[in-house]
């Protein structure tokens, strides 16, 4: 691997992507936002919505057995059935949500808040801090997220914020290796030196001319990363290891599901759509404002 | 030769912190083995007599010089639970990890090159964009989730590959293998479409270039120089991403692992953290991390090889 959190091209061999993305259909030619923008955008408005005021729409409660109704399938009482203990699957799934969106967007803002001064300090004093900052990232990233999750949930124990909080430490090296870059690529510009010759001191600089300009690609990543951050919650959840058990989250619900699959599968079939289409979702919105404002930015340059 | 210095310190230097993490948050953090092995209702003297037996009483640095030492020599420990070497554990699980990884990256290959080559053809139309938004959907699948859809589609379902037991290769190949085809899947539907994209845009580049016009305009059949002309420059960096992959593999398949019971070094992991086994969860974590950066490191050495700009140009940096 040719060391991505330098500068240089990557390899003069590798390919970029942007041709790619150009010509895929959801980003649209004249930068118009087609249906692969709005349909998903719409989804995650659903889907926010219903986990935040699901107590108040008639959403049933996540918790109370039906034990007359085990593992029905999907009915007018139970739209999406009840799970092995009488559960229904639809509120599991609306209450599943919460943990997903708080941990999916919180994470991201966590790695975001530490990892964007770090990659910033590191391009703009450069030298052997830089050399630290890097090499720490490198030896961060020598152990796969997985790997460190299950470690830190070992340690820590599984729960909302320590899930939060581990999964935000795995956003750090992607969001200073984009901030790094995007303040090196800014660094040598006229308007810091402007801004250097009229005596704004180093902090000023970072502050107040550089934070600007290095936010905006940093947020554009920030809609993938929720995506991704969705999907390993929902792995660690799978495993148990996220939030305690009575407490209804996706991952959890498929994993659940996993002794019924043969005579009841909607228990684990419906979380898993829903799901689906939510990281789906992420990734397409996200996907399209990040072209749009990658596109920008190298127009910029 | 300054290059491939600079690369083995540099790899020293990482496996050395990780190491040295890996210890610290195992042995410094709250959770205090002692208590686990001795159990709920044991005394205080009980557990400081389990402290002392383990070394625990002593202080970290200490702890940590020792069991470098050890591990350098090869003694990672042994498991509180089972007794068994953790080398041992490792080592026997591995072979399974790896066949496991090959096997996904096989069929990664088999839907990335096809439809690589001809998303690359006839890139921008209808078949190219449809392939591009199959990769999108197929990447918003979690492994975990494609796990079971799976084995409810084409085991419960279609009846086609009933779960079955994991058998060692003594057991014959048939045998061995049908026990990898659902979790190499699961693990290929993510990994292809990387390796998809990678291969298309190289390809397209390689097919802009006057040799293949040449070839074209000579008369020769498209198959042909698809094939024979194009296909190999262009899978340059498809390959590296590939030896990329196996590197991120090595702790990507943990939850595969365990969903389909493959007794591989994932599971072993998995297991050791549910039993709070934290000289085997050690041990397996710095082997992955291990495993990964040499990983990396082997492909960097192999692009230097081959591309001979890298190794005058990173030899300062």
């Amino acid at each position: 691997m040719a060391d991505p959190t330098t500068n240089r091209p990557l390899h003069p061999a590798r390919p970029t992507l942007s041709r790619f993305r150009r010509m895929r259909p959801t980003t649209g030619k004249s930068g118009q936002f087609g249906i692969a923008f709005w349909l998903p955008l719409a989804w995650l408005f659903l889907i926010s919505f219903t986990a935040i005021f699901a107590p108040w729409i008639g959403i049933q409660d996540p918790d109370s057995l039906d034990f007359v109704n085990l593992q029905t399938p999907p009915n007018d009482a139970h739209l999406l059935g009840t799970d092995h203990l009488g559960r229904d699957v639809l509120a599991r799934v609306v209450y599943g949500a919460r943990v997903s969106l708080v941990v999916g967007f919180c994470a991201p803002v966590v790695g975001m808040l530490l990892g964007l001064p770090i990659g910033m300090i590191a391009g703009y004093f450069g030298g052997r801090i830089d050399g630290f900052i890097v090499g720490s990232i490198d030896t961060f990233l020598a152990v796969p997220g997985l790997v460190l999750l299950l470690l830190f949930s070992l340690i820590f124990g599984g729960s909302l914020l320590v899930v939060t909080v581990s999964l935000g430490l795995l956003f750090i090296p992607i969001f200073s290796r984009i901030s790094r870059a995007a303040t090196l690529s800014f660094k040598s510009s006229e308007f810091i030196l402007a801004a250097r010759t009229i005596g704004a001191n180093d902090f000023n600089i970072l502050v107040r001319e550089l934070l600007p300009n290095v936010v905006l690609p940093v947020l554009a990543f920030g809609l993938v990363a929720v995506a991704s951050a969705i999907v390993v919650e929902g792995a660690l959840s799978f495993l148990g290891l996220s939030v305690p058990a009575p407490h209804p989250s996706w991952g959890g619900m498929i994993a659940g599901g996993r002794e019924h699959l043969e005579e009841s599968p909607h228990i684990s079939v419906f979380p898993a759509i829903v799901m689906f289409l939510t990281v789906l979702s992420f990734n397409l919105v996200g996907d399209t404002l990040r072209s749009r404002f990658a596109d920008v930015r190298e127009a910029a340059i | 030769m300054r290059y491939l210095l600079k690369r083995v310190r540099r790899l020293v230097v990482v496996i050395f912190a990780v190491t040295l993490f890996t210890f610290l948050l195992v042995n410094v953090l709250p959770g205090d083995v002692a208590y686990d092995i001795a159990g709920q209702d044991a005394s205080e003297e009980e557990v400081q007599a389990i402290r002392a037996d383990l070394g625990l009483d002593r202080p970290v640095m200490v702890r940590y010089a020792e069991w470098l030492g050890d591990f350098v020599q090869g003694d990672w420990g042994r498991s509180f639970r089972t007794d068994e070497p953790v080398v041992d554990a490792i080592l026997s699980r591995f072979p399974v990890s790896l066949e496991l990884m090959l096997v996904a990256q096989v069929f990664a290959l088999i839907l990335a090159v096809p439809f690589g080559i001809l998303a690359a053809y006839r890139a921008g139309r209808t078949v190219d964009r449809t392939i591009a938004t199959a990769g999108f959907m197929s990447l918003s699948v979690p492994s975990f989730m494609a796990a079971i859809l799976l084995i409810l589609v084409v085991s419960l379902n279609l009846g086609w590959l009933p779960t079955s037991e994991y058998e060692p290769l003594s057991a014959g190949l048939w045998a061995n293998l049908r026990a990898f085809i659902l979790p190499a899947l699961a693990i290929a539907m993510a990994e292809w479409v990387v390796l998809m994209r990678v291969l298309r845009a190289d390809m397209i580049g390689v097919l802009q270039q006057d040799y293949i016009s040449l070839a074209r305009a000579k008369g020769l059949p498209v198959c042909h120089v698809i094939l024979r002309h194009a296909l190999k420059p262009a899978s340059f960096s498809m390959i590296t991403v590939l030896g990329l992959q196996i590197g991120n593999l090595v702790g990507g398949s943990i939850i595969i692992e365990s969903i389909f019971a493959l007794p591989g070094v994932g599971r072993l992991l998995i297991n050791a953290i549910y039993a709070r086994d934290f000289i085997v969860v050690q041990g397996v974590v710095v082997f992955i991390a291990f495993a990964y950066v040499l990983v990396n490191f082997i492909v960097d050495l192999l692009y230097a090889v081959l591309d001979p700009r890298i190794r005058t140009e990173r030899a300062d940096g």
